[in-house]
């Protein structure tokens, strides 16, 4: 079965920018503007993130925009809701990025197969093991053509990658450094040995950098180790700022893209 | 039935470690090394040692005879309130610390509800030479005020969570997002049996002791070593964990888990989390969840600050849906009326969570005869100023 996530790395080997943000965030209705003014301006994928409570792998921006998201009213079927009519508008590769607890409330079945429906390519949970998910979910997302996508830390031992990468497809996600989403402290992209151990690896599956990518400069670090780049809190960022959506976002990828 | 922990870290279908793969390897690290460093001979040694000579074990098992009278039925209590630093939190944090050492940790952290894991924590990493930050509630730094104090006078760092209900929930979350971003120094000494695997099972094993002295100090004073009732309130449930723990296999003894009710089950204010939960995750575990229907964390309330947790360990949520336990709730003013009866019984000031099991005293049912274990799990200095309030004795 065809998937946007595996066609996009086959079309587009290098410089590939990936973009997160909270869905529901700044406004409720802003979901799908954002996501079509992103890929007009020319980014590869986008991770729609499905806000929760408690986000324990996330910084304070993230934090913060899922608390104002959640208090906008943003839930999984209203999100489902705003997202139903998005392949009549674009062919993005989407992924949806959140955490194991409203999924299982939802029905992991249900969500995945509701998934599929809208045309969603993957699936991000960092709080679902890769043990549970061999065990319990991983014929159900590939049953509905879904990549499940796991990350990957400097601290994440050669044999873990490997198991990684044998049970997932699209792309492994390797987390920059140690940290939870959002740090700037310039860790992001100084950890070369780290990245190179892992290129040297060939896993089966691309894989793109992401956590504390947030300008030209550490962008187009990331794209020399990886296929490419996952930005997430830099982008929440940019949307608070004064001026409309599409400036915000314009503005924004030019700035990464230089 | 079996009621402790399967291979895979799960109790019945309760426990797992759904934690981020940044804390893999660490978590990972402590569930390969746990049992074997705690059952090496060296690992026993100090903490029995330091068990007995500095945390002040065996706790005396008190028989409170005008409590007795009041409820006509014979009544014990389990006096984790004479230990060290005041609650039954430091027998936890000791045998954590020697793991950390043995770990090769340096930097220790902590969540803190109502400041006594956060004081217990404190108080072994002054005693070892060890870094310690506590991350805690912003509203729990001010009504447990006194432990705050003790832990800067201890030297550590006491962060203030600022997030969601800024309680022991988001604590927890800060402690846990600390871990994630010093994974090669730091420890993370979980206050209680929740948390991914193997914390709830090795938070438990090492509260054990409780339940573990019951037995000989019962069979002392009664003859047998079971009474009819062991009664412990439930936060995420280490101390309740501690007195149930020898009798988890006995089922002529009956099991009682008090939740805090805070203001009513049905008020929206409240902590039961084994009515108003669901099978949820929180804080890397399976287990009873108070959530919306979208599966968002629900903000508890109690005047417990200990208490005041929207979820229980797994552990408990399998003996919740086993029956194994029976599950009461008591709300705050329940709480205080017995806060003032043992004080005024007994001359024994509670803490506020150890009142929620004292409260359950009167729905029991027990008869005459029966031996009711009540686990005292701490002393209510750090309540006084709620106290002095709430029965009006200011001045
Ligand atoms: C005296 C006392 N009892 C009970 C608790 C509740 O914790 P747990 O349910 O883990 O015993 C606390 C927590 O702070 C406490 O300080």
């Amino acid at each position: 079965m065809d998937n946007r996530i595996k066609t996009l790395f086959e079309q587009k080997p290098q410089g590939l920018l990936s973009v997160y943000f909270t869905a529901g965030y700044p406004n409720l209705e802003d979901t799908v503007p954002i996501i079509l003014e992103l890929e007009k301006n020319g980014v590869d994928l986008i991770e729609v993130g499905m806000p929760f409570s408690d986000p324990l792998a996330d910084g304070p921006t993230i934090q913060q925009s899922s608390d104002i998201a959640l208090r906008n009213g943003m839930t999984i079927p209203k999100l489902f809701e705003q997202l139903k009519n998005i392949r009549q508008q674009t062919q993005i590769p989407l992924v949806l990025m959140g955490y194991l607890n409203p999924v299982m409330q939802y029905g992991v079945e249900r969500f995945c197969q509701k998934a599929q429906e809208i045309g969603i390519d993957g699936i991000i949970l960092p709080d679902l093991p890769l043990s549970d998910y061999v065990r319990e979910y991983k014929q159900v997302f590939e049953q509905h053509n879904l990549c499940k996508i796991f990350l990957v830390t400097p601290q994440t031992p050669e044999k873990r990658i490997r198991e990684i990468d044998s049970h997932t497809n699209g792309f492994v996600y390797m987390v920059s450094s140690a940290s939870t989403t959002g740090s700037t402290t310039g860790k992001a992209v100084a950890n070369t040995d780290y990245f190179q151990r892992v290129r040297q690896m060939e896993l089966r599956n691309p894989s793109l950098i992401g956590f504390g990518i947030h300008d030209n400069n550490t962008f187009s670090q990331a794209c020399q180790h990886a296929k490419g780049a996952i930005i997430g809190s830099a982008f929440i960022k940019a949307l608070a700022q004064e001026g409309t959506l599409q400036e915000n976002i314009q503005s924004f990828i030019q700035r990464i893209r230089n | 039935m079996k009621y402790s922990v399967d291979e895979n870290g799960f109790y019945g279908k309760f426990g797992g470690a759904y934690i981020p793969e940044m804390l893999h390897p660490n978590v990972e690290e402590l569930r390969e090394n746990y049992l074997k460093i705690m059952q090496s001979p060296d690992f026993q040694e100090e903490l029995q040692a330091l068990l007995k000579d500095y945390v002040g074990r065996p706790t005396p098992l008190y028989f409170a005879k005008r409590l007795s009278e009041k409820y006509n039925t014979q009544i014990y209590l389990k006096r984790e309130d004479l230990n060290h630093t005041g609650a039954h939190k430091i027998n936890n944090t000791v045998g954590q610390v020697l793991m950390a050492q043995r770990l090769g940790k340096k930097r220790i952290i902590a969540e803190t509800g109502a400041g006594q894991h956060g004081v217990a924590t404190a108080t072994v990493c002054a005693l070892m030479n060890l870094e310690c930050i506590v991350y805690m509630g912003e509203v729990d730094i001010l009504r447990q005020a006194p432990n705050v104090a003790r832990m800067k006078m201890l030297g550590a760092t006491v962060v203030p969570a600022t997030s969601g209900s800024r309680t022991l929930k988001d604590a927890t979350n800060e402690a846990i997002r600390d871990w994630i971003n010093n994974p090669e120094d730091t420890y993370y000494i979980i206050g209680s049996v929740v948390g991914p695997h193997p914390y709830p099972d090795m938070v438990a094993r090492f509260q054990a002791i409780i339940s573990e002295e019951m037995k000989w100090q019962l069979k002392e004073k009664t003859g047998s070593e079971n009474p009819n009732y062991v009664v412990a309130c439930v936060g995420g449930g280490s101390n309740a964990a501690g007195a149930f723990y020898h009798y988890l296999d006995t089922p002529e003894v009956k099991l009682v888990a008090v939740e805090a009710a805070g203001m009513g089950v049905e008020s929206g204010e409240s902590a039961a989390t084994s009515v108003l939960g669901k099978e949820g995750v929180i804080h890397g575990s399976r287990t009873l969840l108070m959530q919306t229907e979208d599966g968002q964390v629900t903000e508890p309330y109690s005047i417990s600050a200990g208490l005041d947790y929207p979820g229980v360990g797994p552990m408990h949520a399998h003996l919740f849906e086993s029956k194994r336990a029976i599950f009461e709730n008591i709300t705050d003013e329940e709480a205080l009326q017995a806060v003032l009866e043992l004080t005024r019984l007994e001359g024994i000031i509670p803490a506020l969570e150890s009142a929620h099991a004292l409260a359950a005293l009167s729905r029991i049912g027990a008869k005459p005869d029966d031996v009711v274990v009540v686990n005292l799990s701490g002393r209510g200095d750090k309540d006084l100023s709620t106290y002095l309030d709430r029965f009006q004795l200011n001045g």
